[in-house]
């Protein structure tokens, strides 16, 4: 009698504001015995209830206006989402230890490096035209022993600051290399003087308010230019717990992941950019990690502790590069060809397909 | 290797020196080079087909030799010397008749007869020649151009001078002399015209026939050099490829871009539509042969070769049934007769009450299994047959199974079934 029902089609959501209202108005009369509005209310939780399933088919939280409504209700949906996750995770376990040795290997999660792509290009070691084409290629020179590194960093003109420093801690990182001040020259004068002076790898850093964001790595007698963007610069001073600085000695260098063809070819220009013979004594190592097409350097001074555990010291700047485009060539970026160009809307549609 | 080779519908040449073709209805590629040894210096620059017929390939390598490569066959079969490496690469090749008209890129245009060392004649055709062509309606006349060298037709019976000459364009905005670089060139059927594409990304279309010099159409694309062209089989559009890898259809009427092809990630080297099919093949420094259809502008093939591709060369036959003539219409009457044999050889089986030692009965059952499996490999490549593949594949596979669960009385009723489908079709 007193209860009036709210009706159920507008409110969606007004299960908790339903209940309240006949609640308010029963409270107003007062005069009703305690066992009739307990039966009464669970009469109306009972009616809350069963409208509660009552929602159209296709409904979804974002659909109610009202903000604190819908929070309530999609807390609410989290939670009972929990509540079946904890429930299936605790049969899982139990049946995994009732099984016991039986049991079936843990499943692997899917990670995007797992669910890659399969790319063609991926080079097979045994590949004979492969290793004739990397045999014979530009830094066949290099491989071969036949030359030294020597490196030319430069900047873009006028740098400044930070810059300025990332170009002298690389210098410290290559062995033989030389700073030079980029007084406005052209690049395409720049490599001729490099190639008689015999200078084999030409390094721009290209700097953006005051902040490096570009590199162009030129192999010089007439190798492959490529060009990365360079982000998260990290300079000495701001990497935490680091060592004493680098000295002298060639460092190893470790390559990782660069799997297809494209791949090979960065993984082999940033190796020439090192002597062939690493000196052991130093004990650092410099690292180019791909992982999903971006590179990340670092460089450590490791020490064997005993023969299972080994403590590595930060030293040196780390920055991640990733390539925009690889040119066959000196640097001539007008009519030089390319052969390769990222392509952002081609290339990056997939998640789950790398180049590199 | 000849085999092989008769399969082939695009040649490629590649610059580790190897000729590489691919049978794209197959989707396989084989290699076809001289020895295990692999050099640099025999990286091949030109295709061309040394005759109409298209039994025969000629390409033209760095060292200055020619070698000719027969289809049939599957190997080179000679090689000559025409030129000297210091002439720079080859930049055009042409079979005439029995001789061959060669251009490299320092050095002249020569003719050459079968069987001589000497070359029979010799155009100077400038300093720098990117591309030469023989025109595919007179057999005499060719076109040159290069860098810093315009756009000049020779006539072969009078070598001194070219018959046409092409002026640079007009003097820019400034009055600067415009620069200009013919990449490549190409002779536009039905006419005396030439369309060339330019290191500056232009266009040009010159018609020696008119009083005019200077291109008489003149269209842009890009901003980057134009390095390959080609004109499709229906005319009024040519396909113009640059260093970046991006491939355009421009239509010569206007100018515009009718549309874009993707895919290629780096530079084009070469470019060639089919001369019947509205298909363009591509090839460049990013190591994929791709296919596209010129109507929709979609990729229909791309293949991996793992070495940078120079040049290609597509055979005029059609892409598509390359594959298929030699395969499934050898394969058609020969599998209806082994079907015939089979159904002939295997035993007729009556219905009989189960037994439980039925090995009369299972012996027709396992013909009945090993005949259908070796008709369904068959069966697969022929089309129009589809609506008892999955009928026989479940049959198959449901008496794989059980072969000896099964009901007996039913497999039996199922085969002069099947018999009673099978004759009906055949």
């Amino acid at each position: 009698m007193d209860v009036t029902e709210v009706p159920g089609g507008q409110s969606d959501s007004g299960k908790k504001w339903m209940k309240r209202t006949p609640k308010k108005k029963k409270g107003g009369h007062g005069e009703k015995r305690g066992a009739d509005r307990k039966v009464e209310e669970e009469e109306d939780e009972k009616k809350m209830e069963t409208s509660e399933g009552v929602f159209p088919p296709n409904f979804s939280v974002s659909e109610i206006k009202n903000k604190q409504r819908r929070h309530l209700m999609f807390m609410k949906i989290k939670q009972e989402k929990r509540k079946v996750k904890l429930q299936v995770k605790k049969k899982k376990k139990k049946e995994r230890e009732a099984l016991g040795d039986k049991a079936p290997p843990k499943e692997v999660p899917k990670t995007i490096e797992n669910q890659r792509v399969y790319d063609e290009t991926t080079v097979d070691p045994e590949d004979e035209e492969v290793a004739f084409d990397e045999g014979t290629d530009e830094f066949s020179a290099y491989f071969n022993g036949l030359t030294n590194p020597k490196v030319l960093i430069t900047t873009s003109d006028r740098p400044r600051g930070r810059t300025v420093r990332f170009c002298e801690q690389l210098a410290t990182v290559v062995p033989n290399a030389h700073v030079y001040y980029r007084r406005g020259l052209a690049l395409k004068r720049v490599i001729p003087q490099c190639v008689a002076r015999n200078f084999t790898y030409l390094m721009v850093v290209n700097e953006d308010r005051k902040m490096p964001n570009g590199l162009v790595l030129c192999h010089l007698p007439d190798g492959p230019t490529a060009h990365f963007k360079v982000s998260s610069v990290r300079l000495r001073k701001e990497i935490k717990r680091r060592g004493k600085d680098p000295t002298e000695h060639s460092p190893e260098v470790i390559l990782n992941n660069f799997s297809t063809r494209l791949g090979h070819s960065i993984g082999r220009l940033f190796a020439a950019l090192f002597p062939q013979d690493p000196q052991f004594i130093g004990r650092q190592a410099a690292t180019f990690h791909n992982q999903r097409d971006f590179i990340f350097f670092r460089f450590h001074r490791y020490i064997f502790k005993n023969e299972k555990k080994v403590g590595i010291q930060e030293l040196g700047p780390r920055f991640t590069l990733k390539l925009r485009s690889l040119q066959k060539g000196t640097f001539d970026s007008k009519f030089g060809e390319y052969e390769w160009v990222l392509k952002r809307h081609e290339m990056d549609a997939c998640r789950r397909k790398f180049q590199l | 290797m000849g085999d092989r080779s008769r399969l082939c519908s695009v040649w490629l040449g590649s610059e580790t020196g190897i000729l590489k073709g691919v049978s794209v209805a197959r989707k396989q590629a084989f290699n076809f080079c001289n020895t295990s040894h692999l050099s640099r210096d025999q990286e091949l620059r030109v295709l061309v087909w040394g005759d109409p017929a298209e039994s025969e390939l000629l390409a033209g390598a760095v060292d200055g030799t020619v070698k000719t490569f027969s289809t049939e066959k599957g190997e080179f079969t000679e090689s000559r010397t025409c030129g000297d490496p210091e002439d720079g690469c080859f930049t055009g090749l042409a079979a005439r008749g029995s001789g061959l008209l060669t251009a490299s890129e320092r050095g002249p245009v020569r003719v050459w007869r079968e069987d001589s060392t000497e070359p029979v004649l010799e155009l100077d055709a400038g300093k720098n020649v990117c591309r030469m062509r023989l025109s595919p309606v007179h057999p005499n006349r060719v076109a040159t151009g290069g860098k810093e060298t315009g756009l000049r037709i020779w006539d072969l019976e009078r070598p001194e001078e070219p018959t046409f000459t092409a002026k640079n364009l007009r003097d820019d905005w400034l009055d600067l002399r415009r620069p200009h670089w013919v990449r490549d060139l190409a002779f536009i059927p039905g006419g005396d015209k030439v369309v060339t594409c330019t290191g500056f990304h232009q266009i040009h279309v010159f018609d020696p026939a008119s009083p005019r010099r200077r291109p008489v159409f003149e269209a842009e694309f890009g901003e980057y050099p134009l390095t390959a062209l080609s004109l499709p089989a229906a005319g009024d559009t040519v396909v113009v490829g640059n260093t970046h890898g991006e491939v355009a259809m421009l239509d010569l009427r206007k100018g515009l871009v009718r549309g874009v092809l993707k895919g290629l990630a780096g530079g084009v080297r070469w470019l060639q539509c089919h001369p019947t099919q509205p298909l363009v093949a591509s090839c460049g420094l990013d190591r994929f042969l791709r296919i596209h259809s010129l109507e929709d502008r979609t990729l229909l093939h791309k293949v991996y070769l793992k070495s940078r591709l120079n040049c290609l060369l597509l055979s005029s036959r059609a892409l598509e049934d390359a594959g298929r003539d030699t395969g499934t219409g050898g394969e058609g009457p020969e599998v209806k007769e082994e079907e015939d044999e089979v159904w002939d050889t295997m035993e007729t089986v009556w219905e009989k009450p189960k037994r439980k030692t039925g090995e009369e009965e299972e012996e027709p059952q396992k013909k009945s299994k090993t005949g259908e499996e070796e008709e369904e490999p068959q069966k697969k490549s022929k089309t129009g047959e589809e609506e008892e593949e999955p009928q026989k594949k479940s049959k198959t596979g449901e008496e794989e199974e059980e072969p000896q669960k099964k009901n007996k009385t039913g497999e039996e009723e199922e085969e002069p079934q099947k018999k009673r489908k099978k004759k009906r079709k055949a």
